[in-house]
């Protein structure tokens, strides 16, 4: 992580899509009108939704919609890492996960995918399609290594797949989400080597339950 | 009261307080960066760590900890002293090792702290963290890689001044305070934060790099830029006054100071009357003193008394005005004026009808304040944060008759004029169990200051505002010499002209002005002796200039707003042949042939005390005194015109702020950010 701030170039103004305002309203009515200031996180987040990135007029027309100075709004805006402050690449924002477990599971070879395919870290490509960074510990571990590309967690990766995928988005296509090695989900991957008793499942190893006074409960 | 042990003695304390104030109540001092009675408690910096039991079996924020009844409190067992050390090395990890050329160092929190908490040699090899300067203003400089990230400039302008500007961006190990956007902070009272800074991230821009705390000598005295008369301490090198800094009166500025006093100081070296100027020729030249008197006394003997006339300035001490009245009296003139501004107040009254009756700790009391053309954000920015407080507190309600400004509180707004003031006069809200009625001098001042005035009283009676043990009618002052000059009656005398009438063309032969900066002359005719301390507008049009001492250079009485005398004491000597003003007056009424009875500023004194007994109760607000509502203010007709504010600006008010660079800087900053409100990257 490093210092953040806004943006060099900023657009001249900002307005809210029909369809965001639409949302930001829902949000609002989530919280007592003297509190409305709750609201502003997730209207960040929507404001990041429909621009891809968080921009000045936007930080300043939220301190007006939720009626509290500006700095506060800046000051949640830069807390939060997940809020982007500069443009990023229109197709995907790749996100690979850099921590430890990720790491010693081959991350810096996808980062050097990312940088031969796209360009530097944190920079909008030439053709203002991608950006790549690299971010702190997503929580899928055990799926090490991955990445974040927009709003989906892209697993057990290789430095093959990974390329894949960045040509896919490149070619407008929609790469699938999840893992690359052929897992469901999380389970070991290989074949299961513990727990293999189907009595384990089927609710016969229980023991039977008696709690104390509930209406339903049998007489013991 | 509950009881705990502090360090094994025993000591009993308010319900609600803190174990760091439990410790303080036993004498214990406890160090601390991010904790300030006056604001809230942030709990970050986590000095003020103690072992409390029963407890965890580890160190207490004391700041954040509420104390309970039987509490033991270790203020410093080893483990108090190891956390201590502890937190103290983590600060000082990314604290540049800069005393040496910071501003801060000799007064520095962080420097004490470390004398008692720090330990000798770093065990720290990683590179220190550095972050930008930011720009706040011309008052405020920045280094900002000092800050330890105490909040406490964040929590001042939000909580204290009213005005959210400074906020810390990002997190961690990149956070920083900053405005946003880096514009200006556009509060009055933006210094402060540099006292409440605990290290060298914030100082003061204009004093940079110019003195160490202990190389000026400090006197402590009493502020004359506004009428509150603010508690400060003047610390001088040599002839100059190098910076202004409040102390602490509780009963006045608590721990504030304006902008303006603090910084308007650079003034008090520039444009500076340091020797007599006789003008020939129609150009002014140097004089001596003894060619000076001569054609003032000239001129004196030659005018008959009613074509004299002296008007007393705002920054005028008690003592120099007593010394006129009582020469010119002498004299037999009657022409003497100490409302250069025309306000319509009038001592026969009685002393309540021009004071703020109130009191400034009053504030804190009151239940709904209507402020009648004033802006107190301006007029008395110190007594602006008491008002936002208790509206914040939710004690207090506000109404506005007047300017419809930005006062950092919500208000309810009644309208722009005098037509709503008769409507209010008629049919005042009722219910408040203490109402206070808070007028504005220079709207008292306007060509039917004397109607408004009766009928804020006629409003006042309505409201039930005076009554037993509560006087809510209060006049807010913006001159400092104001209240004194009334106090003593520096009003015209029988057949005397006022102010207004004496600056008319062929209306005087002699016009006396002392340090009266404020007042259009450009239609009088007069033969003007100046005696003052700046090259200002006075001095401009002056045909004799007698220089004088300013308030950082004289001894002298200040009377409040709220009717409090203080007084004030010499920081510095007048510069160059300058001399202080009642010397000046004596000196005068020795050529004149009426020499005044006093040699010494105690006889002066002594004769001023018995002359006018207010002025030998010093630092004591006479509350209970009684008000004839109905003798305040002649009934009269109204102009249509709304209440404006001020129409000068709030750094620029008396010569030694016109005089100053920073707060022309200042002026044109608060300018620019009223052009644009919201500063473009």
């Amino acid at each position: 992580m490093s210092v953040r701030r806004l943006a060099k170039d900023q657009p001249a103004s900002f307005t809210f899509s029909a369809a965001t305002l639409k949302q930001v309203k829902w949000w609002l009515t989530k919280y007592p009108a003297a509190r409305k200031q709750s609201a502003v996180l997730p209207i960040l987040w929507l404001v990041q939704k429909q621009e891809g990135w968080v921009c000045e007029p936007a930080i300043r027309q939220i301190a007006e919609m939720l009626d509290m100075p500006v700095i506060r709004v800046l000051e949640v805006a830069t807390f939060y890492t997940m809020i982007q402050l500069e443009p990023v690449g229109k197709v995907a924002l790749i996100q690979v996960c850099g921590t430890t477990p990720c790491m010693l599971r081959g991350a810096n070879d996808l980062m050097k995918v990312c940088k031969d395919k796209i360009g530097a870290k944190d920079k909008l490509s030439a053709d203002g399609a991608f950006t790549w960074q690299e971010v702190e510990c997503l929580g899928a571990c055990s799926n090490a290594p991955m990445a974040q590309i927009n709003d989906y967690f892209y697993e057990d990766l290789t430095p093959e797949t990974l390329a894949q995928i960045i040509d896919d988005f490149k070619a407008g296509k929609a790469p699938k989400a999840g893992s690359y090695a052929g897992r469901h989900s999380s389970e070991p991957t290989g074949a299961i080597t513990s727990l293999t008793d189907p009595a384990l499942y089927d609710g016969s190893k229980a023991a039977k339950l008696t709690l104390p006074n509930l209406p339903e409960a049998e007489p013991a | 009261m509950p009881k705990a042990k502090v360090n094994g003695v025993e000591v009993e304390f308010e319900p609600g307080m803190t174990v760091l104030q439990v410790a303080e109540l036993a004498g214990e001092e406890i160090p601390r960066f991010c904790y300030h009675e006056r604001l809230s408690i942030a709990g970050n910096c986590r000095m003020c760590l103690v072992e409390v039991k029963p407890g965890p079996p580890k160190p207490q924020a004391s700041c954040a900890l509420p104390a309970a009844e039987n509490q033991e409190i270790f203020t410093n067992s080893p483990m108090v002293k190891k956390a201590r050390e502890g937190v103290m090395e983590f600060l000082l990890i990314n604290h540049p090792l800069d005393c040496p050329i910071c501003d801060q160092g000799g007064e520095c929190d962080l420097q004490d702290q470390a004398m008692g908490y720090g330990r000798d040699e770093t065990r720290f090899d990683e590179n220190k963290r550095a972050v930008e300067e930011k720009f706040m203003g011309p008052l405020i400089k920045t280094v900002m890689t000092r800050c330890i990230q105490c909040t406490r400039c964040v929590r001042f302008v939000t909580e204290v001044a009213g005005v959210p500007e400074i906020g810390m961006t990002g997190r961690g190990e990149d956070a920083e305070i900053t405005t946003y956007l880096e514009g200006a902070v556009n509060s009055e009272l933006s210094g402060n934060v540099i006292d409440l800074c605990p290290v060298g991230a914030l100082t003061s821009k204009p004093y940079a790099f110019n003195a160490r705390p202990w190389e000026l000598k400090k006197t402590e005295t009493i502020d004359v830029m506004d009428a509150l008369g603010s508690a400060i301490r003047i610390d001088a090198r040599g002839a100059e006054v190098m910076r202004v800094l409040p102390r602490i009166n509780e009963e006045v500025n608590e721990e504030w100071i304006s902008d303006k006093t603090r910084y308007a100081c650079d003034g008090l070296m520039r444009q500076r009357l340091d020797r007599p100027y006789v003008r020939t020729g129609g150009k002014l030249q140097p004089a001596s003193w003894a060619q000076a008197f001569d054609a003032v006394v000239e001129k004196l003997k030659s005018a008959k008394a009613d074509r004299v006339g002296v008007i007393a300035g705002d920054l005028q001490d008690a003592e120099s005005m007593k010394a006129a009245l009582d020469l010119f009296g002498s004299l037999g003139v009657t022409s003497l004026d100490c409302r250069q501004d025309g306000a319509a107040l009038d001592p026969k009254a009685g002393r309540t009808s021009y004071l703020f009756n109130s009191s400034i700790a009053g504030i804190d009391e009151a239940d709904h304040i209507v402020l009648i053309g004033v802006n107190p954000r301006h007029a008395a920015p110190v007594l602006n944060v008491r008002i936002r407080r208790a509206v914040m507190q939710g004690t207090c309600k506000v109404s506005v008759i007047g300017e419809q400004a930005d006062l950092t509180y919500g208000y309810d707004y009644l309208g722009a004029g005098p037509e709503t003031l008769t409507r209010f006069a008629s049919k005042p809200p009722k219910g408040a169990a203490k109402p206070m009625l808070i007028v504005g001098a220079e709207t008292v001042a306007r060509a039917d200051g004397a109607a408004v005035l009766a009928l804020v009283a006629k409003a006042a009676k309505a409201m039930g505002a005076v009554k037993d043990g509560w006087n809510g009618f209060n006049i807010l002052h913006t001159a400092a010499s104001r209240v004194g000059g009334l106090d003593m009656g520096f009003v015209p005398g029988e057949g005397g002209l006022t102010a207004a009438q004496m600056v008319q063309k062929g209306a005087l032969d002699v016009l006396v002005l002392m340090g009266a900066d404020e007042i259009d002359l450009s239609v009088s005719d007069a033969f003007v002796i100046y005696m003052g301390t700046h090259g200002d507008a006075g001095a401009h049009r002056a045909d004799v200039i007698l220089p004088a001492a300013a308030y950082s250079e004289k001894a002298g009485l200040y009377v409040n707003t709220e009717g409090r005398v203080q007084m004030a004491s010499r920081a510095v000597f007048p510069k160059g042949d300058a001399k202080e003003d009642w010397a000046i007056l004596r000196a005068l009424s020795e050529r004149l042939g009426k020499t005044l009875p006093y040699d010494s500023m105690n006889q002066l004194r002594a004769k001023l005390f018995a002359d006018h007994p207010t002025f030998g109760q010093i630092d004591y607000v006479a509350t209970g005194a009684a008000l004839d509502l109905a003798a305040v203010g002649t009934a009269g007709d109204l102009s249509d015109a709304a209440f404006a504010g001020p129409a000068h600006d709030f750094y620029l008010t008396n010569p030694i702020a016109r005089a100053s660079v920073t707060m022309a800087e200042c002026s044109a900053t608060a300018k620019a950010a009223r052009v644009k409100p919201v500063a473009a990257e």
